[in-house]
């Protein structure tokens, strides 16, 4: 796995640095003790607060489901992890043994949607020189670039699309070379709202199963956005209920049944 | 650069050809070499990021800087036309920023705005005459300092292009993708707007501002059905954009036709065979997203 030289810290976290720390390079399993630290975080956009006080840790191997009525603020939580939107509060990282370098948080993103239609000229080696490299998608993927993304891909069952078009992928293909690609470099934090693209339960349900095969296999914290609960309680650890506050946090089961309550 | 005009003259005038004989056609061939190249950079961009609109408005804002400049009584009133031009893609950049949802609604007043106001200061001054001349172009307004400024352009496009593609392309597809990969979105979009707010500023005295989009998209458009990846999407762009280009103009000497309108046909037909020998690729996004849903 490469690391995009110039790759700079998400503007709303502070890294705290942890001078235990062994330096690995290649992906490996979760250590359990990176720790994503939330404390009292808020978004206001044009004098309207989206989010309020929203206080939670995401641990790296585990899947964090965030679910909620539509408007929620879902998305909103995404971007301001993603240094989108400015926040009030705080966000934390605290790297584990096993987190590679001191200051460094590397958040993989999945979109809800890329903006391309079925005929635009692009591959899947095209996404890869856009997001992963200094040289220009027009001179093609260096060697480097290749090995990444053949590595990522084959991690998602898709190395033998990296020279297909993008609109010739399903929506299922689509999403699996999306996800490929928040793999590369190897992520702490993996954010992956919610597909829009063509993509329909039972391809939904097979996308979470790959997530969740991959959480074990990568030392990152995942956050998974989803209108549907039932959808993603099979693979999620913890359900973050959110209406603009954070109204049940906890174990599927458990915030299914305070959810029920309401 | 005066030996170099010298010999650019000296070479083109060898041809055989009635065309190559004339001066102004001399210049004019050097326009295009170095126009098409620099139009299929940025037009394979515009049509990615879905700005084709945009551009369409700074074209037609030219008017206004053009009635500026004539009122102001400048000598070379094209600087008010580029002053304009750049005014109107920061603005625009900034309200795209604060309001996504009414971009084309603003588009469209500004450029409803900047024509009028173009036109009603030409005819206050006088200067209807030259209103025609901007509205179509004109193969004789290229000069040899136009074609320097157009080199110097072209060579600066390439370079953001070395440095900054990646990050473009990337924008188009998703902002917070690029976001979350480091590319600084808002500078980056900044940065293209006022790229193209110059380019096609260059360009419009001599191709017309009423088609400077055409030519500007056509290419792009007509290459999109034909690549499959990003690198032959220039390739094809740029030899689109070169042949009708080059074929527009000297065609236009012979049919005594406007050399822009010229050139502007020659891309169109270029769509229409790209359209034939690929129809399935020609659709817009929304035929695409009817499908995927």
């Amino acid at each position: 796995m490469i690391t995009p030289p110039g790759l700079p810290l998400p503007i709303n976290f502070v890294i705290v640095p942890n001078d235990t720390l062994v330096n690995v390079e290649a992906p490996h399993a979760p250590c359990g003790a990176c720790l994503t630290h939330v404390r009292n975080l808020g978004v206001q956009l044009s004098g309207q607060i989206v989010l309020e006080d929203l206080s939670f840790d995401l641990r790296c191997g585990e899947i964090t489901a965030l679910v909620g009525p539509n408007g929620a603020g879902k998305t909103t939580l995404l971007r301001a992890l993603l240094g989108e939107v400015p926040i009030s509060g705080s966000c934390q990282f605290h790297g584990g043994p096993g987190h590679p370098t001191r200051r460094r948080l590397v958040i993989g993103y999945v979109p809800q949607r890329l903006g391309f239609d079925r005929a635009a000229p692009l591959t899947v080696a095209d996404l890869f020189a856009l997001t992963a490299g200094r040289q220009p998608a027009f001179l093609g993927l260096s060697d480097t670039v290749r090995a990444a993304a053949d590595t990522s891909l084959a991690e998602v069952d898709a190395a033998h699309l990296l020279n297909r078009r993008l609109g010739d992928l399903s929506g299922g293909e689509l999403q699996r070379v999306l996800l490929a690609l928040s793999l590369s470099p190897s992520p702490d934090l993996l954010l992956l709202d919610e597909p829009q693209q063509g993509l329909d339960a039972a391809g939904l349900a097979r996308f979470y199963e790959l997530v969740a095969r991959l959480r074990g296999r990568f030392d990152m914290a995942v956050v998974l956005v989803s209108h549907d609960l039932a959808a993603v309680a099979r693979v999620a650890d913890r359900v973050f209920f959110l209406d603009r506050r954070l109204l049940a946090a906890g174990p599927p089961a458990e915030v299914l049944k305070k959810i029920g309550a309401h | 650069m005066h030996f170099l005009s010298e010999f650019w003259h000296s070479l083109i005038g060898a041809l055989p050809w009635d065309w190559a004989h004339y001066g102004y056609m001399r210049l004019a061939l050097l326009a295009v070499f170095l126009a098409a190249p620099l139009f299929a950079l940025i037009g394979t961009q515009v049509v990615g990021l879905r700005l084709v609109f945009f551009s369409d408005t700074l074209g037609h804002a030219a008017l206004a800087g053009l009635g500026i400049g004539v009122v102001a009584r400048l000598a070379e009133p094209w600087w008010a036309m580029l002053a304009w031009a750049v005014a109107i893609a920061l603005l625009m950049t900034w309200v795209q920023r604060r309001s996504r949802a009414a971009a084309d609604t603003v588009l469209g007043v500004f450029m409803a705005f900047s024509v009028a106001l173009g036109i009603m200061l030409l005819s206050r001054s006088g200067q209807s005459n030259r209103l025609v001349t901007y509205l179509i172009g004109d193969v004789l307004g290229i000069t040899g300092h136009g074609l320097a400024g157009l080199a110097v352009v072209l060579m600066v496009a390439i370079a953001l292009a070395w440095r900054w593609f990646n990050a473009l392309a990337l924008t188009g597809l998703n902002a917070s993708l690029a976001g979350s990969r480091g590319v600084r979105v808002a500078w980056v979009q900044t940065g293209f707007a006022l790229l193209v707010a110059v380019a096609v500023t260059m360009v419009i005295p001599w191709i017309g501002l009423l088609l400077i989009n055409a030519f500007l998209v056509l290419p792009a458009a007509a290459a999109r059905m034909l690549a499959r990846d990003t690198r032959q999407y220039l390739v094809w762009a740029a030899s689109i954009a070169l042949t009708a280009g080059v074929g527009g103009l000297i065609s236009s000497f012979y049919w005594d036709t406007p050399t822009g309108a010229t050139i502007v046909l020659w891309a169109a037909a270029f769509y229409a065979l790209a359209f034939v020998i690929h129809p399935r690729r020609a659709g817009s996004s929304a035929v695409a997203e009817a499908t995927e849903t």
